[in-house]
């Protein structure tokens, strides 16, 4: 064995998100990679929530079903996932709220209500004592629980070392988490230092703020919210406008004012909100305005499964918005790829002009994962093309890449004028049938401009036996389940980073000798798969989700006909 | 005049004007180019001056002015100028819109800019009726209108825009008319300079579709000696005409003035440099171990 996975398991309010992160800490301090999937329905209190964290020596981003140790706040958690038990494996629970008759002497049970009561202290606090009880059953040190705690705890923290404390004391020890994840006892590899655990949205956040992000503006929307939290939490920092208006449409146009006053903007929403957005979308098309839309896709259609994942809006974000205009639309993997992508996606936006749109999901977004810190200089904040002050300035002067130099108001002497309308290169209004066709084509230049720098990038990467004549196909939050198996079953996996422009030509490379082509989405219908379809690429086969939920690693082996190890 | 001054002409482009002749459009952009030209000689140089439309034929007056301008889409005026202003808060916002425009579509953003009193001056061309779109009711036609949508006429009520700005917290509040060119540039020179949300309400005939002259000559009248930061005043004003009769005296003038905190204050001109805003990455970088 050489992963390792827990489940964290209570109801809505019972802080389970939060507990998940902090076993997710303990887990990379111990020199383990984490991956973390945190499911919860659509409701404040009540409802049952859980965390799943899988440490792994080697890099690790997808769930399992089956569990090694599973905690159990309340005796729904032991109904609902009992079945995901292993022989071996060990239940923590609180021997106030569940039975342990059904769990046939494989847990130990922590009289937590007893224990908090005993302290004085809040339910809340039950967190804490039942992670001091799982570190003493995998065997982490309470030193290490000790550090995590002072660093991490904002609010009453001796209360919570405390009931802490009695969590470890009164729980035995089932495994050694060192051991199982260093390839057994007396294992000389050392551990590599812990490295920061950030959601795709955290991700997704820092990148932009890096790339020289000045403004962020959202109306809530989950699966996007945290990214708005985390702008609002950081926004003097960073010396961000932050704003949450009044809809969404307000949302994208305050973002194109800003990019008219020169400061660069992002958004962020899920569908629903995109809808309201696309308005402003063309209009950022035809004025040339550059916006990154952070669209971090759930269920639908409509209000859909508002706290489940989705991959259903690939050709609605590709064609959204009325009248044609280039457009980038990036798909990232992982928090790694959140980040670096995200800043891309800023840089392109401002370099072409042209809205840039982060696809992601509730999988992305909301799941925890290791950051490879050493990726944090890999996005730059890039100087604008800007006027060089010389005669009068015309916004959209034709040019032979099509993309015009900017300019900011004030300008003495100067009039900056952008257009919802078609216009000439001056910004004024035009309906002239020749001066429309100068435009268009303008805007087709600055798509094949932007085609070519998108080949400099590696816009599609290719896992696993690369010499399979088997490949799946894949995009987005997919790409961890999809690695992993085709790293297990000696198949070859192919990753598409870029929707648009889409990568045709590297696409084809990456295909070369396939001769069964699988693709793998969280959609009924194979959005990718038709994608691919329309630049000549036939996709034989497609393994698709449309549950809500993400595909465990056993559900895709098992889709595949590889047996579960 | 002020030798050292703008002449107002030369504020015009050269996009050809397309309104239909007496439109009363034209006083508006007659009335604008003399403020904005009239600032330029005290201290407001035209190019801090950012000029925000909608879509209708009110919106076309930023092609005529050759000033800094953002020719937004239907009902979003005010996102645009509100992120402008935050942006830069030393650019003067002015946005200029339709009733069907700010009233219909739009609706949202006009409370909201009230309600947090953004420092950005909105002008209402208020003619009751869709123009470009060949004569439909607006939120501000009176009922029983015949527009092309409603041939046995409006059944709605008009809304009072000026009473919704009131209630939602605008902090500069005015009528005009299209054939007070005068009090025009008054009101839109103190909306301009007003410190807030300011929001003018611009009787402004189509000739075309809605063609209220006789009506507004006969009824329209300007109130004077008024006190301006009287909420209680403003309201029995603003309520002396509700937009549905054509028998009952119209005030013009400004009805409203106060001071208030506005939204465009909370936001600090704080920016790190690259080095600063790297550090703090990976602060948080370290934090989020």
């Amino acid at each position: 064995m050489n992963d390792f996975s827990t489940l964290i398991g209570g109801i809505a309010g019972d802080g389970i998100n939060e507990a998940g992160l902090t076993a997710s800490r303990l887990l990379s301090r111990m020199g383990c990679s984490i991956y973390m999937y945190y499911d919860y329905p659509s409701l404040i209190r009540g409802g049952h929530n859980f965390s799943l964290i899988r440490a792994c020596r080697s890099k690790v981003l997808a769930h399992t079903d089956a569990l090694d140790v599973l905690i159990a706040l309340n005796q729904e958690t032991v109904e609902k996932h009992q079945h995901r038990l292993k022989e071996s494996s060990f239940v923590i629970y609180d021997a106030d709220k569940v039975r342990p008759e059904a769990l046939a002497g494989k847990g130990c049970g922590l009289a937590v209500s007893s224990i908090l009561k005993e302290a004085g202290a809040p339910a809340i606090m039950k967190n804490s004592c039942i992670l001091g009880g799982y570190c003493k059953a995998v065997g982490i040190a309470w030193e290490v629980l000790e550090e995590t705690l002072r660093k991490h705890m904002q609010k009453k923290l001796e209360l919570n070392l405390l009931v802490a404390r009695q969590g470890y004391e009164q729980t035995e020890g089932f495994c050694r988490i060192e051991d199982l994840i260093s390839g057994g006892p007396g294992s000389s590899e050392a551990s590599p230092p812990p490295r920061a655990l950030l959601t795709g949205n955290q991700a997704i956040s820092l990148g932009l703020i890096r790339a020289g992000l000045g403004a962020y503006v959202a109306y809530p929307m989950t699966p996007s919210s945290s990214v708005l939290d985390f702008m609002a939490r950081y926004a003097g920092d960073f010396g961000l406008k932050v704003i949450h208006p009044e809809s969404e449409i307000a949302v994208m146009l305050m973002a194109l004012g800003f990019a008219y006053a020169g400061v660069m903007a992002a958004v962020g929403t899920s569908g629903g909100g995109f809808c309201l957005m696309t308005e402003g979308l063309s209009l950022a098309g035809m004025a040339e305005l550059p916006v990154v839309v952070v669209m971090a896709q759930r269920a639908g259609p409509s209000t859909g499964l508002p706290t489940y994942t989705a991959q259903g809006d690939l050709h609605f974000v590709l064609h959204a918005g009325q009248g044609e205009f280039p457009r980038l639309v990036v798909a990232p993997g992982d928090a790694d790829e959140a980040y670096i992508w995200s800043g891309r996606a800023l840089n392109l936006a401002w370099r072409y002009q042209i809205p840039s749109i982060i696809l992601s999901d509730k999988t992305l977004s909301e799941s925890l994962y290791n950051f490879d810190g050493d990726l944090a200089g890999e996005v730059k904040e890039e100087s604008l093309m800007l006027w060089d002050g010389n005669g009068r300035y015309k916004r959209y002067l034709q040019t032979e890449n099509g993309v015009s130099p900017l300019a900011f108001p004030p300008q003495k002497g100067q009039a900056i004028k952008t257009d919802s309308y078609m216009h000439d290169q001056q910004g004024i209004t035009s309906e002239d049938p020749g001066i429309t066709r100068e435009m268009i084509d303008k805007g087709r230049r600055k798509g094949q401009s932007l085609a070519r720098e998108m080949e400099e990038y590696e816009t599609v990467k290719v896992y696993g036996q690369i010499s399979s004549r088997t490949a799946l196909l894949f995009w987005g939050s997919n790409k961890g389940v999809c690695v992993e198996v085709a790293e297990r079953l000696g198949l070859r996996a192919v990753q598409v980073l870029a929707l648009s422009p889409f990568p045709e030509k590297k696409l084809i490379d990456a295909l070369q000798g396939v001769e069964r082509l699988l693709a793998v989405e969280c959609n009924s219908t194979g959005q990718l798969a038709e994608l691919a379809g329309c630049w000549g690429i036939k996709v034989d086969d497609r393994i698709l989700k449309y549950d809500g939920r993400p595909f465990s690693l056993e559900e895709l082996l098992h889709s595949l006909g590889g047996a579960a190890t | 005049m002020n030798p050292k001054q703008i002449n107002p002409k030369d504020l015009a482009s050269d996009a050809a004007n397309t309104w239909c002749p007496g439109c009363g459009n034209f006083s508006i952009l007659g009335a604008m180019r003399a403020v904005l030209a009239e600032l330029d000689g005290e201290g407001y140089p035209l190019e801090d001056v950012v000029l925000v439309s909608g879509i209708g034929c009110h919106a076309k007056i930023v092609d005529y002015l050759n000033v800094n301008s953002f020719y937004s889409i239907h009902g979003r005026t005010i996102p645009v100028a509100t992120a402008i202003k935050i942006a830069n808060p030393d650019l003067k916002v002015i946005c200029f819109s339709g009733d069907g425009d700010s009233l219909a579509e739009g609706l949202e953003h006009l409370i909201f800019a009230a309600k947090r009193n953004i420092d950005i001056t909105l002008i209402l061309h208020d003619n009751r009726v869709y123009g470009l779109t060949t004569g439909q009711y607006t939120p501000t036609s009176p009922s029983g209108f015949r527009g092309r949508s409603t041939p046995a006429g409006a059944v709605e009520p008009p809304l009072n825009p000026l009473e919704i700005m009131l209630s939602s917290g605008a902090t500069y509040i005015a009528r005009g008319y299209s054939h007070g060119i005068d009090q025009l540039q008054q009101l839109f020179k103190e909306a301009i300079l007003h410190k807030g949300f300011s929001f003018v309400d611009v009787l402004q005939v189509c000739v075309s579709y809605h063609n209220l002259y006789e009506s507004y000559n006969q009824w329209t009248y300007v109130v004077e000696d008024n006190d301006r930061s009287s909420f209680e005043q403003a309201e029995k004003i603003i309520r002396s005409w509700n937009y549905n009769r054509s028998d009952l005296p119209i005030p013009l003038g400004c009805f409203y003035q106060i001071d208030a905190p506005r939204f465009d204050q909370s936001f600090s001109s704080y920016r790190p440099g690259r080095e600063e805003r790297e550090s703090k990455i990976e602060e948080i970088l370290e934090n989020f171990i």
